[in-house]
Order: C-alpha cells, then structure tokens, then sequence
C-alpha cells in the first residue's frame, strides 16, 4: 500500500443540452495536437467528437479514453428523457469496432490528454474555444491511495497497440529493418 | 504543398460518367484567392453566353472559400455557383453548414459538375474515393429525408450531404440547394441541379488541412474570438436590437420581432402593419417560439447559434433546422398572423428545397391576381377561402408545377409575362427578374439606391453591411466611431458624425456623390471577400462592427496561404473578381436599363439625380456609360482577356470608353 498523496483532477463538464453542434472542439483539438502546434487541422484526428444528430436533437461530446482491444459483447441502447441512444455515443473507448479516436492514417489509438503543455494551459482547448459553455473546466483536489502508475508516453501507448495487433517480434523486426534501410 | 487550399478540383461529368481530379494552378489562387473569384474564372472560360441555364453544357460549381475549413471562426460557407434560369445571369448562392469545410478534409476544393445524367444520380465522395451512384429510390424525396436515407445507404453517419427536394427536381426557377441548417437559395441553382439529373452530394473527408504560417495564423484565430466575446456583451447603440449584435440577425433566439413585423411589407410586398406589434401578440409569439425552437444550432466552428432545430409534429421528418429569416417570410407574405404557420410552411418549403425569400412572394402575387380577378377558379380550381390554407395549396402547385403551379414555378417576372391581362403591373418588387426585399420606404436613399441598381447578387443582405441604416442618435455618434475599427478610411467616421435624418447633412442629397460611390463600393467589396474566403457574412460584411474586417483579412490569408497580402491587394483582387462577374453578366446582356430599384421601393424618387449617381457611380467603377467594364479598367485589372472578348463580340468598342453602336442598340 502506497502513501495517501493528492492529486489534481482535471475535468471537463459537458453540457449536452447547451451543445450547438459546432465542431470548434474537434477543430482546434487536431490544430493543438499538429506538429508544428497548428501547422494542420483535420477533426477525423480529434480527440474529442460531437455525436450529432439534428433530427433526434441528439447532442453528445466525447473525449477520447483508452485503448481498448476488443470490443464489447453486446451492445446497450438507453432512453433518456423519451429519446433513445445508443451506449456506444457515449463510449470513450478506441475500440475496434469503429473508426473514432483513431488517427485516420495510420489506425493508432487517440486519447485525450488535456492539452498537457509547458508551461501548463489555463483551461484545455476545446473547452476555451467553446464560447456556448457546453464545455467548462474544473480541477480539484483528490487524495489518492496508492503509487499513481507512471505515466506513459503517446508513443507507448501507440508502440502497444500495435503489438497487440501484429507481435512484438514482427515490430522489432520491421523497426530494426527500418533502421537499416534508413541509413542506407 | 499547397496550404489552406487543397490544389485540386474534381471534374465530374455527368453526361459521360467520368470522373477527374485536377490539380490547379496557383497561379490563380494569387489572381481569383479562390471561392467566388476562382468559380467566376471557370464560368467566364468555359461557358459561352448562348449557353442555356438548363443546357448540359451549363456548369454548376460547388466551391469552398480559400479559408473553409481552418480554425479560422465561421469560414465553413459553400459558394455555388452556375447560371441562374431565373435572371439569365451569373447566379449567386451561398450557404453556411458543413459540407464545404468536408470537401476540403476530403481532398478538393470545388466540384465542378457538368453534362447531364440520363437518370437521376448523386455523387459519394470519400476521400480518394468518389463514385457516381444512382438516386432512382430518392426521387421526390425530400431534401432533409435524401440526407438521412443517404448516410444510412452509406452506413457513413458523419457524411455530409447537400441535395435538392421536388422543386429541384421539378426545376422550379428558385429552387434551393439544402443542406441541413443551411440553404444555398437564390437564383434557382436547385433547378439547374436538377436539370442535370444530379439529386445529391455526399462528401466525406479525413484528411489534413495546412497552413502556411501556424503561430501567427492560430493568434489572429484567437483574436477574433476574443472580439466575438467582446461584441456580445457590447451591443451597438442607438440601433434596433436586431442590428445591435453580430452573427446573421438571431431570429430564433430573439422572440422580439417588433421591427421587422411593422417595418416590412406584408402580402405581396403592398402593407406596412404599424399596429401590428401588440403586446398580446408578443406574448403568443414567444410561446410558440418557445414550443417550436429545442435547441440552438451553428453552422462548422463558430459560436453564433444562428440557426434552430424546430420540431413540428406534422412535418414528415418531425424536426427540420431553421435559419433566420425564414420564419417571418411566409408569415408576412400570406398575412397570417400565426407564427405557428411560419414554422410549419417553412418547414414543408425547405423539404421540396425552396428559396424562403422568393417563394412567399410569388404566392402573394398569385393571391393578389386572384383576387383582383386576374386568376379565376379556372386557373386555380378548389381554391381555398383562407389566408394559410391558400398557402399550402399553392405550394404544393409549383413543386409540382402542376396547372397554374408550372407558371408560378418561373418566379414573378416570368409567370407575370405568361399570365398577361394586366398581370405585369403586379411584377411589382423584381430587379433584374428577381423578387426583392419587401421593404417600402419614403426618403430615397442614395446609397441603398445604387447598391440595388447595380448588385448582382440579387439578394440586398449580400450586398449591404457595416453601416448602420439610418443615422445614429446624436448622443451615441462619438462612442460608435471611436472604436470603429472596421472603416478602411477615416472619411466615414466623419459621414457618421455629421449624418442627420433631416436638414442640411441628409439623404438624398447628402453626402457628396463621391463619398457615397466609396461608401457603397466598401459595404460590397467586405462581401466579395468574404464569398472568397468563405468566411460568414454574419460575422464579417454583414453586421456593424464585425470581427473579421479589412484590416486583418489580408493577414488571415497571408499566414494560412503563404501569399504576399496586404489591404490594397486583398481590394484589388475583389475589385478584379468583381468587375470579372460583372463582364461575365454583360457579355449575357446586362445593361444600364436592367440597372433599376423596384419603382415603389422609395415614395420619393428623383429621376435626374439617380441617373448622375448611376453616372457617377459607373465612373467610379470604371465602367461605361452601359454600366460595362472599359477596356481600360479591365487591362489595368490584368483582365485583358475579357476586354479582348468584349471588343471582338462588339460589347466594347475598341479603345475607348464609349459602348459600341451594335451594344447601345
């Protein structure tokens, strides 16, 4: 057992019902995460989408979560408020059974990381480009129990997924020749 | 690479079935920027004037902005255009939403469809990907209900899709382009959609957008916000509420509709209601505003929720997306008091893919000439006895163009000429064969005067902006101009100080010709770019005091495209796009005689003084006695080539101001 320790938390409120629907959240989410910083945009790489479907009035932003491997056995809908959802809208997952929060290109997993920055940002992005408050941000302070686990690197989680799919030994073998063919 | 613009145009021609991606020349991007500019290049090259509207060799062109698609707030607008079966002339049409920003993150530019589709067809473009698909199970379907059936087809949720309704397919002469919360409306583009047998696009793209200049662009982006915020806690004064803020006017947000319900005309453009206003009325209004509207919506990255999801219970899809205006338009036109009708007419109209301008105002003319006995039972059997009622019969007629339905489906002008005993004198509110805005007034004003003579956009909110429409208040003018950053000339700043309703500094003699020629090129020019850039006008030439202005456009375009830009280039490229589309319309036979206001516009009128300042305002322009672009004007323009095709057609007489003989007669 680890040592009692406190911990900011980061959180962003959605607001579903205040959502007009706009898509500045996806925009400059994929301009933030460009390299050069806002070299591009494209909000197929947002790590934060709008589910929205005018004709049901149905309005969900979600952020991208963790990498999952496999998908759900089945699937839920929920009815709120008399209009029906289906559970994966509100899913954070980067999951096989769909294209969300994965780079269009390459496939690899996306996920939310509060726009961290140095020096650290007063709010993350989308929440100060979403002028109709759908999105508001918030910290407090939590104690936490044990050792929070290190945390790891786009790239790892990226490098993970990846061999999850095709084999440690297959990346190491396609890095290595790589490398060679690289210097070549 | 190419930033803030893709490089390429798909080519799609629809008698052959092929399909092209086509790189383009930057070369043009530094002449036209691209949008209006670059679509007015293509349709001056490629399109004779013998071309028919609804001829396969017609082209209709679906283009972003050069801005579309950025982080730039509100550049999200999708410029169509093609040749209008209504006025004969270039057709503009513009509309907000999110199928341009989609075609850029596809891959392309503009879509530029030619030819003519045996049977009815749309077009899916995914990324690299695009297919001609046929669209036989979507006939007369509705516009919103084709989207939706579309996506499903597609399994592609995130599609986004354009498409016509019935009146497109019918080729009803203002028919609309839909998509979603946005229209893209005059000049019937829908009905050349259709001649083409072309029903819908879909388009769905994943790909990156660049810019040239990250850091400086993202700060100007960041500026612009920061002045939105600004602008919504600080209103105009001294100004209705309606123009007092900034996005287009906020119609399902304000339930306060007192200006324009007392200011416009109701019924076929006749009626002013002073009384109409009462307190009763705002009270019911509101109520059912408040039934109606469930949620406020946007068009792709900006904040301004312009538009509203409205349900309606006896519409087909349930719920349909409102934008401004329309929910006065038939209201006023059909002089039914109830809002609730607005809505739900509204509502059936934007599902056949109607123009929410002109519509009404064609049927309020059919009632008129019913009335007057012009139109009998023959023409309309089992006309109804009531106001809304007559409405919704006529409607159904001209989608259908079903008996006196065909004739009305050609707009006022057309169906005016057809109908004949007397019925031209009702064609009261067209210039240039296109229904106007219903505003009646007194006082002649000089500058709206030339701004509706010589606008070809047709629609006044596409050519106005900026001013406020009458003069301010004494006691606000020094605040207004003091922060008044958008003027490119300090000169206006005076005009706005001095400007009375009455006396020595009022309209119309008042301000000197030359001041109101400047004042007038401003307010259109700030549109011209926007329809390049793609930007909203409701954020940029449309209201007072908006956060994109002159001042830092040029630097918007500079730090996303890489191109050298400053104030004077960024006006002499609108000015070359603008004279382009105004040798393209005179090459199809627009002359000075076309040039005229609704002739009860003002009360007062003043024959010999409106002819100096069309005069005056031509000299100005650069433009002949005709109201055509000299040779001069054109070569200085690097438009050589229009002056060389004008002369050879006898248009322009070689070498000299004067219109030739062959033109003048």
């Amino acid at each position: 057992m680890g040592e009692k320790k406190k911990k900011i938390v980061k959180q962003i409120k959605v607001d579903a019902d205040l959502c007009n629907g706009c898509r500045a959240c996806e925009a400059v989410c994929s301009a933030f995460h460009a390299s050069p910083r806002y070299s591009s945009n494209n909000p197929a790489r947002s790590r934060i989408r709008v589910h929205f479907d005018p004709l049901r009035n149905l309005y969900v932003p979600v952020y991208a979560g963790p990498y999952t491997e496999s998908e759900c056995m089945g699937r839920d809908k929920y009815t709120i408020d008399g209009k029906e959802y289906d559970e994966c809208l509100f899913c954070r997952a980067s999951c096989p059974s769909r294209d969300l929060f994965k780079e269009p290109d390459s496939g690899l997993p996306l996920k939310c990381d509060m726009c961290e920055d140095d020096p650290p940002l007063e709010e993350p992005m989308c929440v100060q480009v979403c002028l109709v408050d759908a999105l508001t941000y918030e910290e407090r302070e939590e104690e936490v129990e044990e050792e929070e686990e290190e945390k790891r690197e786009d790239l790892e989680v990226g490098l993970e997924a990846l061999i999850n799919e095709y084999g440690l030994e297959k990346i190491m073998d396609t890095v290595a020749r790589m490398a060679v063919s690289k210097e070549e | 690479m190419r930033y803030a613009e893709t490089g390429f145009n798909l080519e799609v021609d629809l008698s052959r079935g092929s399909i092209e991606r086509v790189e383009t020349d930057p070369g043009l991007t530094e002449l036209y920027l691209g949008g209006l500019g670059t679509n007015a290049k293509i349709l001056w090259d490629r399109v004779p004037p013998e071309v028919e509207p609804f001829s396969p060799d017609n082209l209709l062109v679906f283009s972003s902005g050069i801005l579309d698609g950025t982080l730039a707030t509100g550049a999200n607008r999708t410029i169509i255009s093609t040749f209008s079966p209504q006025t004969l002339l270039m057709a503009f049409s513009m509309m907000g939403g999110f199928w341009a920003p989609e075609l850029k993150f596809a891959g392309y530019d503009k879509v530029i469809v030619r030819g003519k589709s045996p049977n009815l067809v749309y077009l899916w473009i995914n990324n690299d990907k695009v297919e001609i698909r046929d669209a036989g199970h979507l006939q007369g379907k509705g516009s919103l209900e084709t989207a939706e059936l579309i996506r499903e087809e597609l399994n592609e949720p995130k599609a986004q899709v354009l498409a016509i309704g019935l009146a497109g397919e019918n080729r009803v002469y203002y028919a609309s382009v839909e998509h979603g919360r946005s229209s893209a409306s005059r000049g019937g583009i829908g009905a050349v959609m259709g001649s083409k047998g072309l029903k819908a696009i879909a388009v769905r793209g994943t790909k990156d957008l660049n810019i040239a200049r990250p850091a400086e662009f993202f700060e100007l982006c960041q500026e612009v916000l920061k002045y939105m915020q600004y602008r919504a806690n600080n209103p105009i004064k001294g100004v209705p509420p309606i123009l007092a803020g900034i996005g287009s006017p906020q119609e399902m947000a304000i339930h306060d509709e007192k200006w324009h319900t007392t200011s416009f005309s109701w019924g076929h453009a006749r009626e002013r209601r002073k009384d109409f206003w009462t307190s009763e009325r705002a009270e019911e209004w509101k109520r059912t505003q408040e039934q109606s509207v469930e949620r406020l919506i946007s068009c792709y990255n900006c904040p301004m929720r312009c538009g509203g999801i409205v349900g309606h219970p006896e519409l087909p899809t349930h719920r349909y997306m409102m934008k401004c205006y329309s929910k006065l338009t038939y209201v006023m036109a059909a002089m039914a008091d109830d809002l609730e009708f607005g809505f739900k007419i509204a509502g059936l109209a934007q599902e056949y893919g109607l123009d929410g301008y002109t519509t009404p105002q064609v049927m309020a003319f059919a009632v008129e000439l019913y009335e007057d006995g012009i139109l009998t039972d023959q023409d309309m059997p089992g006309f109804p006895s009531g106001n809304e009622e007559r409405f919704f019969y006529l409607l159904d007629k001209i989608v259908r163009r079903e008996g006196i339905g065909d004739v009305l489906a050609n707009g006022v002008y057309w169906a005016a000429r057809q109908i004949g005993k007397g019925a031209e004198a009702y064609d009261h509110n067209t210039t240039k064969k296109h229904e106007q805005m219903v505003i009646k007034l007194g006082m002649l004003n000089p500058i709206y005067y030339l701004m509706y003579a010589t606008g070809e956009k047709m629609s006044i909110t596409q050519i106005e902006g900026q001013m406020p429409q009458a003069p301010l208040p004494k006691e606000y003018r020094e605040e207004f101009v003091k922060d008044w950053i958008q003027v490119p000339k300090e000169e206006f700043k005076e005009f706005i100080l001095k400007w009375e309703p009455r006396g020595e500094y009022a309209f119309p003699f008042w301000p000197p010709i030359d001041l109101m020629c400047e004042l007038v090129e401003w307010q259109e020019t700030m549109h011209y770019i926007d329809d390049c850039t793609g930007i909203c006008a409701g954020l940029s030439s449309f209201p007072i005091k908006p956060p994109y202005h002159i001042h830092n456009l040029p630097k918007f375009i500079s730090s996303a495209t890489g191109m050298d830009m400053d104030e004077d280039a960024l006006w002499e490229i609108a000015k070359r796009n603008r004279t382009l589309i105004r040798a393209i319309n005179a090459r199809r036979g627009l002359r000075r005689e076309d040039e005229k206001p609704p002739e009860d516009h003002w009360k007062k009128r003043f024959p010999e003084y409106e002819a100096k300042l069309l005069d005056e305002y031509y000299k100005f322009k650069g433009w002949n006695k005709e109201g055509i672009p000299t040779k001069e004007t054109l070569d200085k323009l690097g438009l050589d080539y229009v002056g060389e095709d004008l002369v050879r057609r006898g248009i322009l007489a070689d070498s000299e101001a004067a219109p030739s003989e062959q033109s003048a007669a």
